[in-house]
């Protein structure tokens, strides 16, 4: 009996203590924004060509690029910035929760997310686009679609604004992007749609260099911002400051240029570059 | 919550998710019957088979099983299933693939029921003069599947809930609203709950009906 109870109490105990510790590693994660030398947490894509890649131990890619520059603005050296991966899913909770600091993932402004978390930006506009084979003339934007198979991700909002829209079509969805364009280059699909900015990553990338092109008839406009901590306006306020500079230093062209440029892709200069929102 | 229930279609993601599991289920215990049949036959070549047949698909990713199936079998090979439709293709290769995968665990399953009875009622049967095959139906698998009822409910149960593998290519299921869902509303815990609380409606029942009925089957000896 006694052996017990003191099981029972060490075991409290050692809850207790895990509680605590608990606690105190979500109020450090919370304090992000501010302060130099401290590790600052951005969370991007992993598996994006063109806009977030993983090579080895290297982070490349439009989004890698914005996210360096903001960091410097907001006083973070590069050496300092910790990249965790935000798969699409994910991105509200990592911010809410504190695991990281910012977020720069192709992540669209929409009404939806700002009641969970606060955006700064844009810093680029996208749209949704078709990605087809070279040799492939039938489809020249959406309304060449139908009797086409499309491929896209499960859930994704692009897989829902073709099954809304172009109910002729048949979609193909898959769990990741990579799935459908090896489905499209085997000519399993006809066209792979989702933001023009992944396409042309996947259409740059080494093994369907020239095999791929993109078709450049947008037919929505997505809005890329830079989530943050819901209410913290300060902080967006300085991003937003951030990416002003970026933009008219240059520095966002030649980002620009150098991740999306080598397939051909040209930037919608109508929307492009973007002038930020205001800061709510 | 009843935001959630009202503006999507929950009810008919999971009628998808009944779906195939109704048809993966039958497809397993047919299939992993044979290859539980064939794990104990008196024939080398066919044991050797069936061993072969549950570690292969039992050592494989049901994920992999089933990208594999619609992108390197109908896209690459092009062995399509249904050519009118591709959802319908998606769908019917996610059965035959939850068919194949849970198989080898029924064949488990019904091997470790046969191994309940004793074994000189297999001897008695073929001392009397019945074939291999009469044995197998008359004398073993009737105890071995009143025998095997609880792992057999465990497959059934792990097979519906492995059924939202099928999100990954497309099948319009319970996990893939999940993630139109979040893509819209953004992850919040409600989520989560409301596909947390209609798998556990599906399958709670179904635990519970499997293990009464593992107590009233099993064969008193």
């Amino acid at each position: 009996m006694k052996v017990r109870q003191i099981g029972a109490v060490a075991a409290a105990s050692v809850l207790a203590l895990s509680l605590t510790a608990c606690s105190d590693s979500a109020s450090d994660g919370g304090a992000g924004g501010g302060g130099g030398g401290k590790a600052f947490k951005v969370g991007i894509k992993f598996d994006q060509p063109g806009l977030g890649l993983k090579e080895g131990t290297k982070y490349t890619g439009f989004d890698v690029d914005v996210a360096t520059y903001v960091a410097k603005e907001l006083g973070h050296d590069a050496a300092d910035i910790q990249w965790v991966q935000a798969p699409s899913a994910q991105r509200e909770t990592l911010i809410s929760t504190g695991q990281v600091d910012m977020v720069v993932a192709t992540y669209s402004i929409t009404d939806a997310r700002k009641e969970k978390i606060s955006f700064a930006g844009p810093y680029f506009v996208a749209g949704q686009d078709l990605l087809v084979r070279a040799d492939d003339s039938s489809i020249t934007g959406p309304d060449s679609l139908t009797g086409k198979k499309l491929c896209s991700v499960t859930g994704s909002t692009s897989a829902q604004k073709v099954k809304d829209k172009y109910p002729g079509v048949q979609l193909q969805e898959f769990g990741t992007y990579s799935e459908c364009v090896t489905a499209l280059a085997s000519k399993g699909v006809d066209a792979l749609t989702t933001d023009n900015t992944i396409l042309a990553g996947y259409a740059a990338q080494a093994q369907y260099k020239g095999k791929l092109k993109v078709v450049g008839q947008t037919f929505s406009e997505e809005r890329y911002g830079i989530g943050l901590k819901k209410g913290d306006t300060a902080t967006c306020e300085k991003v937003n400051t951030a990416i002003a500079k970026m933009i008219s230093s240059g520095e966002w062209q030649k980002a620009v240029d150098a991740n999306l440029g080598p397939a051909g892709f040209k930037v919608d200069s109508a929307t492009n570059p973007p002038k930020q929102d205001a800061c709510s | 919550m009843g935001d959630i229930l009202s503006k999507y279609d929950v009810l008919g993601a999971f009628g998808m998710t009944v779906y195939l599991a109704f048809f993966s289920a039958i497809g397993s215990l047919l299939l992993g019957t044979v290859v539980g049949i064939m794990r104990l036959s008196p024939v080398r070549v066919l044991r050797l088979l069936g061993t072969g047949y549950v570690n292969i698909f039992r050592n494989t990713p049901l994920t992999l099983l089933v990208v594999l199936s619609v992108l390197g079998l109908t896209y690459i090979l092009g062995l399509n299933l249904d050519p009118s439709s591709i959802t319908g293709n998606a769908s019917r290769w996610a059965i035959v693939m939850l068919s194949i995968y849970h198989a080898s665990f029924v064949c488990e399953a019904l091997r470790s029921g046969v191994n309940t009875i004793p074994a000189g009622q297999a001897e008695a049967a073929r001392a009397i003069g019945l074939t291999f095959g009469q044995s197998m139906r008359e004398v073993l698998l009737p105890q071995a599947f009143r025998g095997a009822i609880a792992p057999l409910g465990s497959t059934l149960i792990a097979l519906i809930k492995n059924t939202t593998v099928a999100a990954v290519v497309g099948v319009a299921e319970a996990a893939n609203l999940m993630a139109v869902i979040i893509e819209n509303e953004t992850g919040g815990l409600v989520v989560f709950l409301v596909f947390a609380i209609g798998f556990v409606i599906l399958t709670l029942p179904l635990g519970l009906a499997f293990t009464s009925l593992s107590r009233r089957l099993a064969v008193k000896r």
